[in-house]
């Protein structure tokens, strides 16, 4: 393979770390869905560029699906359902942006230092791949996991897809059907979620998630 | 005679950049009274304010001590060797073997130190609140221009700028995406060290916000000129720090003659023109931030710096 083409990857994979941590420094919520939709766009380049490369060309239909789902469907329905709940649009989180960001930057040192010894056989590109995947996985956990409000846990959900598809299209592909139903599986989780926030929201006047917390089995 | 000569573009470079950092503020402010359709004061004006500045007698106040005398001379002596180490037309002077990234970083670091401790002789409450928050932004801008520093020389493999923008000109780079982290990161710091906008705004004299002019809050005549032109020199040296990483082509090598130095001289003179005016767009079309925030904005430097050299570990080779 030649080096442009590795290079054009690597930007790529690279990029979507990068706009994983955007994710994180987001204090607004809109600004959230503009830089999800970011994520969702660059990872889309990310498997097309892959797709020509490994030439296989099932993988141009799991670009298309991540364009068009991800970086404009979701955003907009997000969008439009935050409109509706009338709530407001800072984000809260548990500990301060600043200390999130370094916890993020571990998580990458950490993915990193995991898949490379593991991966010593695999092709450069392979081992790229999954190492920036992991490290996009865990970067979507951590924002489930420091944010407070139930629209950027949902963020949080769908950038771990993200990562899961780069993971995916890096270790020579996986089955067409099983993206189709990914994909499909995303958009109904959207629906629930969507469904689930109107009710936190009816209930508890926010979608703070700690809200929920009363209401949970075994507390002293 | 080949001495001589190396000597003489040395000596160049010290001139040249002696005499562009004011005409570079100058520009810089120029663009910005241009794009919010004012006039704007001439270009030569930051020449004018210094002779006049250095015409003025000194004012001292009483229980200033001689930290307060020392250091302006200390500052400007750092800031113009930093700024004369960067390659800005040709590589391979007879000072680019001491022209390391981290010399600069740390002459730096010594002009910011002797600022402070200026800012806090003289006892009065601005300078304090302004030495203060200098250190706060210097905790995180220093570490972040180190790990800066640390990929590009990952990359290059040498610290030393000469050998560094003669790599970035060769084949051998590539497209890499820790270089565009580390570009966006080294921006940002030197917004934050040149006390430009969205960190500092050099043109007022606000309480609740100012961080370099409280510091000089006390300055008065020549002091304030020297210390004025070292300013003007650090944002000369960022420019043409990031124009020699970054963008090194049309940088002559040493040892050519002296037509093909001129013709590098404007090339020079181009990137920094586009260099100030880009500033000035930026600088115009954003906000200042809360000085709380800044912590977040350079975190966020420090976090591309960190991420951008992490990245080169899994890409193509060391």
């Amino acid at each position: 393979m030649d080096r442009f083409a590795l290079d054009v990857a690597h930007l790529f994979a690279g990029g979507l770390v990068l706009v994983s941590f955007m994710l994180l420094y987001q204090d607004r919520m809109f600004s959230l869905l503009n830089i999800f939709a970011l994520h969702a766009l660059v990872v889309s380049l990310s498997v097309a560029w892959q797709a020509h490369i490994q030439s296989a060309p099932h993988l141009y239909i799991t670009a298309a699906i991540a364009l068009i789902v991800k970086a404009i469907v979701i955003p907009v329905v997000l969008h439009r359902i935050i409109v509706q709940l009338g709530i407001h649009r800072d984000i809260d989180t548990v500990v301060s942006i600043g200390q999130t960001m370094l916890g993020g930057i571990a998580l990458v040192a950490l993915s990193i230092l995991v898949m490379h010894p593991i991966t010593s056989a695999a092709g450069t590109l392979v081992r790229e791949d999954l190492a920036f995947a992991l490290s996009v996985i865990l970067l979507g956990l951590l924002m489930m996991v420091s944010r407070r409000n139930a629209v950027s846990q949902v963020i949080g959900f769908m950038s771990i897809e993200n990562g899961l598809i780069l993971a995916a299209t890096g270790a020579k592909g996986m089955p067409l059907v099983v993206e189709i139903s990914v994909a499909f599986s995303i958009l109904v989780a959207l629906i629930v979620i969507g469904i689930f926030l109107f009710r936190i929201r009816e209930r508890f006047d926010s979608v703070d998630i700690h809200a929920l917390d009363r209401f949970r089995g075994e507390q002293p | 005679m080949a001495v001589i000569l190396d000597v003489l573009v040395q000596l160049g470079q010290l001139l040249l950049v002696l005499l562009l950092a004011p005409l570079l503020t100058g520009y810089v402010r120029k663009i910005k009274a241009r794009l919010l359709r004012r006039q704007g004061p001439p270009l030569i004006q930051p020449y004018r304010d210094l002779l006049k500045l250095i015409r003025k007698e000194v004012v001292l106040a009483d229980n200033a001590s001689w930290v307060f005398r020392v250091a302006p001379y200390v500052i400007f002596a750092t800031t113009w060797v930093a700024a004369a180490l960067v390659p800005t037309f040709a590589t391979g002077l007879m000072l680019s073997p001491a022209a390391d990234l981290i010399a600069i970083v740390a002459l730096l670091g010594s002009a910011r130190f002797m600022l402070a401790l200026a800012g806090l002789d003289v006892g009065t409450s601005f300078g304090g609140i302004g030495s203060s928050r200098e250190m706060m932004i210097a905790t995180l801008a220093e570490p972040a221009m180190l790990m800066i520093a640390f990929t590009v020389s990952l990359l290059a493999g040498s610290t030393q700028l000469s050998s560094v923008a003669t790599f970035m000109q060769g084949p051998d780079v590539g497209l890499r995406v820790s270089l565009a982290m580390a570009l966006v990161g080294l921006i940002m710091v030197a917004i934050a060290e040149n006390a430009r906008i969205p960190v500092d705004n050099p043109a007022t004299h606000l309480e609740l916000t100012m961080v370099h002019e409280a510091m000089i809050l006390e300055y008065s005549g020549r002091h304030l000129a020297v210390i004025e032109l070292a300013a003007s020199l650090k944002l000369l040296l960022y420019m043409s720090l990031i124009g020699c990483v970054f963008v090194p082509w049309g940088v002559a090598v040493a040892g050519q003659d002296l037509t093909v130095y001129a013709g590098s001289v404007v090339v020079y003179g181009f990137k920094l023109a586009i260099g100030g005016f880009l500033l000035a767009v930026f600088e115009t079309a954003i906000a200042k931030m809360r000085v709380f925030r800044v912590s977040d904005f350079l975190g966020a430097a420090l976090m591309l710096g960190l991420l951008a050299a992490l990245l080169l570990f899994v890409s193509r080779s060391v």
